[in-house]
């Protein structure tokens, strides 16, 4: 997979200095608080979460297990209506094939649709090379666009900047780009949001070729779903006379009536809306109505890697909402940039590592960028246990020998000497049990509160198994019995 | 090699999932709707969600449909409006604002459009939605895109309470566009700010049925 950001240290270091920046800080812990408690506001609001919730989340593990059928489901049906189906095991072939495409038009531009597929196969920089220009018209994957920037959050690319460092980014880059940003731009949301729509307008208004990626594929019917919230992915997918989708093959549900859970859990748990702005849904093409000619390229990119892993493979239900990133202590301090990939936060750490392997350093160190503390897994609206499968990577990168983290081979080392000395091990044990009524139910700290906020800690026993066993096993040991 | 990549993924994902259990059918337990069973609730609890999201919603009877289209049409200056095929030649009987019919535009063309008026195949109330079908009087999905203001008529009996209940009404091989409200982003410090791409101004006309008529 490519997409690695280049020269990208592993979690631990990149995050000293993420946690030194104040400013990043304090731009990431407003934005996921004010997020976070809205969308509890908006799950609250439906009695059913819990069953909405077990319901996406079987409908996703139903469609992996037959994931093939649904895919040349979906291919027929695409086929069927006007598309063209094109299949891609990997980012290069996907890139190659897009470039082709949009060759192919004589065209030397793209407007783009935010879409998590294209920047982790790094479309932009494919084309580029290609000598095609690739226009981001979502207001965050623009600022990150025009301020050379990377992506730190699923859902809000710039979630790291705030009003202020927009402002200057417009300002300064905008008329680089195309139309510059207005006489005397303020840093108030809506005259940057106004400066973007005058910015854009002419590209969406000139774009002969769109690219996409998608939300959901309907196998039933072909259907493809694209939610967004400014227009721009309207624009994309309506007025050029060429689309191009790029969609990652777990991204298939098989009914259309499949869609009345996600379109329900999707927004809440992303945006804290009912629903968010726009929903397009295209099956096709149609005669006198959007592109004249569609194209769907179906991305493997370690996706059939990560299928095979049997705890792993639950990452694959993800829906994008971006609801772990904002809940999550550890995202809140590292940002999104630490994690060295297009995923950040919880749902990163497993999907990262799972996609492109943990041969390098950054994502053997991935699985490790958790406390463990559970609110991703409360609050996915797929039911993806990110603990479980963060402890099963774990698992993975300590066996791999060689690459694996150093403090856990740290703790395995401290570990080690203690079960290698059993006097310590006894009085360790001895000393915690006696003192049980002493210990904290939370535990003290930020981060470890956070830990405890969640869940409780687990109680000691009031003596060591070591020293029941001695006093209650039995005369004979069990196997004499046979 | 396209083809070759299609055999080797669907190669590679039988033998990932062949030692996987059978999973079982999907538990379909949660609600049809969270709204009970009233018409007029339900068209209350649409007005309410489409106004939480900054629409502008305004209620008439059939025949004040006119006047009330003219007035939200004049108010916001639209001096050009563009009229999707299949239009009711009634809805814009009352307005001074010039009809432009949609021949083929270009999205140019459409651009120097003040507005677009248009119905919708349906709403729902439980999210505050409008859904456009392109449909007769609904047009392509540019028209109800491109220009900056769209009045949206919505009958009484096109309201439906919840998602599951909008889903088997519609026909997914028409072009669907849902819209919540107009156009609007998080991008900034997460904080929700109406007007970007989409048209800034949205106005919903709820007409009151043929359940009134009698009375």
């Amino acid at each position: 997979m490519s997409g690695v950001f280049v020269g990208m240290p592993a979690f631990p270091e990149a995050v000293r200095s993420a946690v030194r920046d104040e400013r990043l800080r304090r731009n990431l812990r407003h934005a996921t608080h004010t997020i976070r408690d809205k969308r509890a506001r908006a799950v609250a609001e439906l009695a059913d979460w819990a069953e909405l919730r077990e319901a996406g989340k079987r409908i996703k593990d139903r469609t992996l297990r037959h994931l093939d059928a649904h895919l040349l489901r979906l291919e027929e049906a695409v086929t069927a209506s006007g598309g063209t189906v094109h299949w891609a095991a990997d980012s290069d072939e996907a890139n190659r094939i897009v470039a082709d495409l949009v060759k192919a038009t004589g065209e030397t531009e793209v407007v783009k649709v935010k879409s998590m597929a294209t920047q982790e196969i790094g479309l932009n920089e494919h084309l580029e090379a290609e000598g095609i220009r690739a226009y981001e018209t979502d207001l965050a994957e623009l600022i990150v666009q025009l301020g050379e920037d990377r992506p730190s959050h699923i859902l809000v690319p710039a979630i790291h900047r705030n009003r202020g460092e927009i402002r200057d980014i417009f300002r300064d880059t905008m008329g680089r780009w195309g139309r510059p940003a207005p006489e005397g731009l303020s840093d108030s949301p809506a005259e940057l949001a106004e400066a973007a729509r005058l910015h854009l307008r002419e590209k969406f208004l000139r774009a002969k070729v769109g690219v996409s990626g998608a939300n959901f594929m309907v196998a039933e019917t072909g259907t493809l779903v694209v939610v967004e919230s400014e227009g721009n992915g309207r624009m994309c997918l309506t007025l050029p006379e060429t689309l191009i989708s790029v969609v990652g093959v777990e991204k298939v549900v098989p009914e259309w009536r499949d869609l009345e859970v996600f379109l329900q859990t999707l927004p809440r748990s992303s945006t804290a809306e009912r629903m968010n702005p726009y929903t397009s849904m295209w099956t096709g093409t149609t005669d006198a109505d959007g592109p004249k000619t569609f194209h769907l390229v179906l991305l493997d990119n370690g996706r059939t890697d990560a299928l095979a892993d049997e705890v792993g493979r639950q990452a694959l239900r993800c829906i994008r909402c971006s609801a772990c990133l904002n809940v999550c202590p550890v995202y809140e301090r590292a940002g999104g940039h630490a994690y060295g990939s297009v995923y950040p936060g919880p749902i990163g750490a497993i999907l990262t590592p799972q996609l492109r392997g943990t041969a390098s350093e950054v994502d053997a160190s991935l699985p490790y960028a958790s406390s463990l503390c559970g609110a991703c897994y409360e609050v996915c609206p797929v039911a993806i246990d990110i603990p479980e499968v963060l402890v099963h990577l774990r698992e993975k990168v300590a066996g791999q020998g060689g690459k694996g983290h150093r403090l856990e081979k740290a703790a395995m080392k401290a570990a080690g000497w203690v079960l290698d000395h059993p006097g310590v091990l006894a009085a360790g044990e001895r000393l915690a049990s006696k003192t049980r009524g002493l210990h904290p139910r939370k535990l003290p700290g930020p981060g470890a509160r956070q830990w405890t906020d969640h869940r409780d800690l687990p109680g000691l026993p009031t003596e060591p198994f070591r020293d029941w066993w001695k006093k209650n096993r039995p005369a004979d040991p069990p196997g004499d019995r046979a | 090699m396209s083809q070759n990549s299609r055999e080797r993924i669907l190669a590679r994902i039988r033998s990932a999932v062949a030692d996987a259990p059978e999973t079982p059918d999907v538990p379909r337990t949660y609600l049809a709707r969270h709204t009970p069973d009233d018409p007029d609730a339900v068209l209350d609890l649409l007005h309410e969600n489409l106004a939480d999201y900054r629409a502008h919603v305004h209620r008439t009877d059939e025949a004040g449909l006119p006047a009330l289209i003219a007035r939200r049409l004049e108010e916001r200056g639209a001096r050009r409006v563009v009229v999707p095929d299949g239009l009711p030649a009634e809805w814009l009987a009352g307005t001074a604002a010039e009809p432009v019919p949609d021949d083929r535009l270009t999205p140019a063309a459409l651009d120097a459009v003040d507005a677009v008026v248009t119905g919708c195949a349906l709403a729902v109330a439980e999210t505050g939605t409008l859904v456009l079908d392109g449909g007769p009087g609904q047009g392509r999905r540019a028209l109800s895109l491109v220009p900056d203001l769209h009045v949206c008529v919505v009958r009484e009996e096109q309201v439906v309470a919840s998602v599951p209940e909008a889903l088997p009404r519609l026909d997914p091989r028409r072009p669907l566009t849902w819209i919540s409200g107009p156009s609007a982003t998080s991008d900034i410090e997460l904080d929700r700010v109406e007007g970007v791409h989409g048209p800034r101004t949205l106005e919903v006309v709820l007409v009151r049925g043929a359940r009134f008529a009698a009375g």
